[in-house]
């Protein structure tokens, strides 16, 4: 599958055709690809060819065929799997095999994909690395001695690599998009509500979402199209219709108004991005769209906002892994308190335990009022301010990561510096507005750029038309 | 006594009788096996999520209403945090700065027959949690997760009762009118209702509270009168000792009849509420209110005055008639078919009642119907049974599911009320006692009775024994 022929869905589907093999021992070819290409990379947690042999099985006895039939899709290690060990990179959860699987991934199993589990991730989706995962950090496939970007690092670094031709990651401050700038992809938040999160191991329920990472446009919006949809396991999952969102894609950007927020283009960014996403902008000019400069007044509060608000609803997320009923329960305790507090300290790793304190803290009585609540009503002018600008552009243009793909181990040493690597992606799952990263070109040392669209709720369609001419247009 | 003022205040759990869980599909149905009423959603599975059962907001608004609260005009929900075994996810869904309901009250009649008014702070919406299990001799606890999960309405009232007494009234008012609206079994022994106190003790005249003492664990309506009267005493005596009293939890321990200090590490919870981001909140429908307010059953308080106006009963009478109000609307029922609402009031509260008691059940598993019961008191009415044995042909009416006149046929139990027949053995037993008949002519009226007593038997019971007493009365000249 390493065929430089296969650049997505479609070509997949027709070398699948050109192969007279039975999807079951293409599935063992495509089990021992992974791992083969998991040796330099390490995507995957772990591969097991059995497993994929018997899904491929499953897929196969049915008889209709759907639009992902055979089509290998990877999903991280937060989104349950029925059967299948699924620990979001964490000790706490080790051994852990839902009795379910995600809405998603019955979506995706409806429409006949094999799925790929345990793409590696930053522990419980804390992180812009993929450095926190107790299993290793995953390596940028196109420079393997820097990180693909996180948390959805290892299931941007399968696409990239050629592992699978799709997959899900889930995006809380920018999880799915850097990682797909840096390594090169196709990444889209959809609009908060848009897709179900059932079945997504909570980090922040207000601003988690579940998004494809792809080859190119065509193929997110195709993703988008199967994953998309009301549930009613989610309640905060949206009844609105799923619009044909492989339709916007054949429609031209003239006369579109991109905005421009100079907020996101100030000093911190480095020269080369900043060259790749300027020349983004000229393509999107003689595309014919109209540029316009907007403010964002309020983009330098949704750090600290995010990074109240994020960890705070985690650490309630994240009260349930105690050692009591599943997963990882220390043998060191002979009374509760102990066996609570020994099995979540040997469990969780440092910066799970450090988004813990911070956001058990903002919650306290207090304190509630001066950071929660606080950082809310932040939220609100933040969210304010797309509106406004929503009602004099169609989209809006950034970067999506100040820098390119930064080496292992650059950044570990200071969580703060780690934090700001989302500045420009944290806005949008504020807003909970739509957001893709499309790759716009090489910096320096050939490292993969990523070019930032966000449109307002539930105007994914505006995004692929964007982004899909940018695409062909480049 | 009068020295000292008792301030107390309940907090009531009730467990909403619907189908499902609040937040899942799960059953709430009691006394099944462990952990077979569970699924992702209630055992708090990683990926799982709350979706709100709508039924629960029915019951809680229908409790409301009947509790004379206002209604809150958005629902929202709230995150409760704190570590427990059987909190699955480690944090409870409640309700923290906008519950349900709020600003309602109760009245309840005291001993002395006035009435007062108790308010009702809040009510709220929440989950329950699991069960623990601790098993003797074991260093270790199971847990049960059915009830993980099950609806339950808190209640909370103001620091308005000023005894044991009074508690135990509220908590009586507050049963029976929930169990009215059928939205909650309100049975302490299987859980569905719990309560825990609040007791402080002040100088009388005093404007500010004492020492606020919470006390858990008490399973019984008479567990929280003794509890609070135990209490009570025990802080007058530290007030009169000079003694301060602490602001703490106390158990109720039914085997020794004290409280006790529950000795924890954390000194006060701090359960960092904040809105919960899974369930968006949402405007309660005015329509909604309005049609439960409507389907609103004639509640206890009305029905009283209402059976006191209309069947000329008493109020003592109609309390007890009321208490439950299928044996309330069974009475009426009985009524219709006979109204003689006297006779049929006597009757239910008596033998009918009796019979509830005795085996434990309702009036639905009783299964006798309110045409026979009428039919019943009827014929003792009429004469054409004795009042014994119409006690007889209830008992076998509910036994064997049998019409009364059928058991009367049966068991041969017509009364003998024809004058001939009658008149033929009053002269017999007048024969054969001659002495007893001239006592009761000298004037001894036991006599009578005797000779009563004697027609009795020689009929076999069958005779009427009014139309005997009157017969001989008159036999022997001695009509009055």
């Amino acid at each position: 599958m390493t065929d430089t022929d296969i650049n997505g869905i479609d070509s997949y589907k027709k070398w699948m055709e050109l192969q007279k093999e039975p999807l079951t021992s293409l599935a063992g070819t495509i089990a021992e690809n992974i791992s083969r290409v998991n040796k330099d990379i390490h995507a995957f947690i772990s591969v097991e060819k059995d497993t994929l042999e018997k899904r491929a099985g499953r897929i196969e006895a049915k008889n209709k065929k759907g639009r992902l039939w055979g089509v290998p899709v990877a999903t991280k290690d937060n989104i349950c799997v029925k059967g299948e060990l699924t620990t979001c990179a964490s000790r706490i959860l080790e051994g852990f095999r839902p009795p379910y699987s995600a809405t998603v991934v019955e979506k995706l199993e409806e429409e006949g994909a094999l799925i790929v589990a345990r793409a590696n991730m930053d522990e419980f989706a804390f992180g812009s690395s993929c450095e926190t995962s107790c299993y290793g950090v995953t390596r940028n496939p196109c420079d393997t001695s820097r990180i693909p970007g996180g948390s959805s690092g290892g299931s941007a670094a399968a696409v990239a690599a050629g592992q699978v031709v799709a997959a899900l990651g889930s995006d809380t401050g920018g999880s799915i998009r850097q990682p797909a700038a840096l390594c090169g992809v196709v990444g889209l938040k959809p609009t908060y509500g848009r897709v179900s999160r059932y079945g997504l191991i909570a980090f922040a329920s207000s601003l988690d979402q579940i998004g494809p990472l792809t080859r190119n446009v065509a193929d997110s919006a195709l993703m988008l199209e199967v994953i998309s949809g009301h549930d009613k396991m989610d309640s905060t999952s949206v009844e609105r219709p799923v619009p044909k969102y492989t339709d916007s894609l054949a429609k031209d950007i003239k006369g579109l108004t991109i905005g421009i927020p100079k907020e996101y283009f100030t000093s911190g960014i480095d020269d080369d991005v900043n060259e790749r996403v300027h020349a983004a902008i000229d393509v999107i000019k003689r595309l014919g769209a109209k540029t316009i400069d907007i403010s964002l007044p309020h983009t330098k509060y949704a750090v600290s906002c995010y990074y109240i608000i994020a960890p705070a609803e985690a650490s309630s997320n994240l009260a349930r892994y105690d050692g009591v009923h599943y997963g990882y329960r220390t043998k060191k305790a002979d009374n509760l308190i102990d066996m609570y507090t020994f099995s979540r300290n040997e469990g969780f790793g440092e910066e799970a335990k450090r988004r813990i304190l911070l956001g058990t803290y903002s919650l306290s009585s207090g304190y509630y009022e001066a950071y929660y609540l606080k950082a809310q009503k932040v939220r609100t002018r933040i969210t304010e301010d797309f509106n406004k600008a929503f009602a004099v552009c169609d989209a809006i243009l950034t970067p999506t990561s100040p820098t390119t793909a930064f080496k292992i181990g650059e950044k570990t040493d200071d969580p703060l510096k780690m934090y700001l690597s989302d500045i420009f992606t944290i806005p949008a799952n504020l807003a909970g507005i739509p957001a893709i990263s499309v790759p716009c070109g090489k910096g320096n040392g050939g490292l993969p750029v990523g070019v930032q669209f966000m449109a307002k709720p539930f105007a994914e369609e505006t995004l692929f038309r964007v982004a899909h001419a940018y695409e062909r247009g480049k | 006594m009068d020295k000292y003022e008792t301030v107390i205040g309940l907090e009531v759990h009730v467990q909403l009788a619907t189908v499902t869980k609040a937040f899942c599909g799960c059953s709430i149905k009691f006394g099944a096996a462990p952990n077979t009423h569970v699924c992702p959603v209630c055992l708090g599975l990683p990926g799982v999520l709350p979706v709100f059962n709508r039924k629960v907001l029915e019951y809680g608004i229908k409790a409301a209403i009947a509790l004379g609260c206002d209604i809150q005009k958005r629902m929202k929900f709230d995150r409760k945090n704190y570590y427990y075994p059987d909190l699955p996810k480690n944090y409870q869904i409640s309700q923290f700065d906008m519950p349900l309901a709020y600003k309602g009250k109760v009245t309840v009649s005291l001993k002395d027959g006035t009435a007062k008014d108790i308010g009702i702070t809040r009510a709220h919406v929440e989950e329950d949690a699991g069960k623990l299990l601790h098993a003797a001799g074991e260093a270790a606890s199971y847990v049960d997760l059915n009830r993980t999960g099950t609806p339950l309405l808190e209640i909370v009232s103001e620091p308005d009762m000023r005894s044991p007494e009074e508690a135990d009234a509220y908590l009586n008012v507050l049963k029976r009118t929930i169990k009215y609206l059928e939205v909650s079994d309100c049975n302490m022994e299987e859980g569905s209702l719990r309560c825990d106190a609040n007791i402080s003790v002040r100088l009388a005249g005093a404007k500010t509270l004492g020492s606020k003492v919470e006390i858990k664990n008490m399973n019984s309506f008479k567990a929280v009168r003794d509890a609070l009267a135990y209490e009570e005493e025990r802080q007058r005596d530290m007030l009169e000792d000079g003694a301060r009293i602490a602001q703490e939890t106390r158990l109720w321990d039914e085997i020794k009849g004290v409280t006790a200090s529950m000795r924890s590490k954390e000194e006060s919870h701090d359960y960092r509420y904040f809105p919960e981001p899974d369930l968006v909140p949402f405007e309660i429908p005015a329509e909604l209110v309005e049609t439960v307010r409507l389907t609103m059953p004639e509640l206890p308080q009305a029905k009283k005055k209402r059976f006191i106006e209309e069947y000329a009963l008493s109020e003592k009478d109609a309390d007890v008639l009321v208490e439950d109000r299928c044996v309330a609307e069974f009475f009426e029922e009985t009524v219709k078919c006979l109204p003689d609402g006297q006779s049929v009031s006597n009757w239910v509260r008596g033998e009918y009642m009796m019979h509830l008691n005795e085996r434990h059940t309702d009036v639905k598993g009783l299964g006798i119907g309110a045409s026979d019961l009428a039919r019943i008191i009827q014929l003792a009415k009429d004469g054409k049974i004795s009042g014994l044995a119409a006690k007889e042909v209830l008992r076998a009416c509910i036994d064997e599911k049998k019409s009364p006149d059928a058991i009367v046929a049966e068991r041969g139990l017509e009364q003998v009320s024809d004058e001939g027949e009658l008149e033929r053995i009053v002269d017999n037993v007048l024969a054969a006692n001659v002495k007893s008949a001239d006592d009761f002519k000298k004037g001894k009226e036991n006599a009578l009775s005797f000779l009563v007593g004697q027609v009795m038997k020689l009929s076999k019971g069958k005779a009427n024994p009014k139309i005997a007493g009157s017969m001989l009365r008159k036999k022997l000249g001695m009509e009055k």
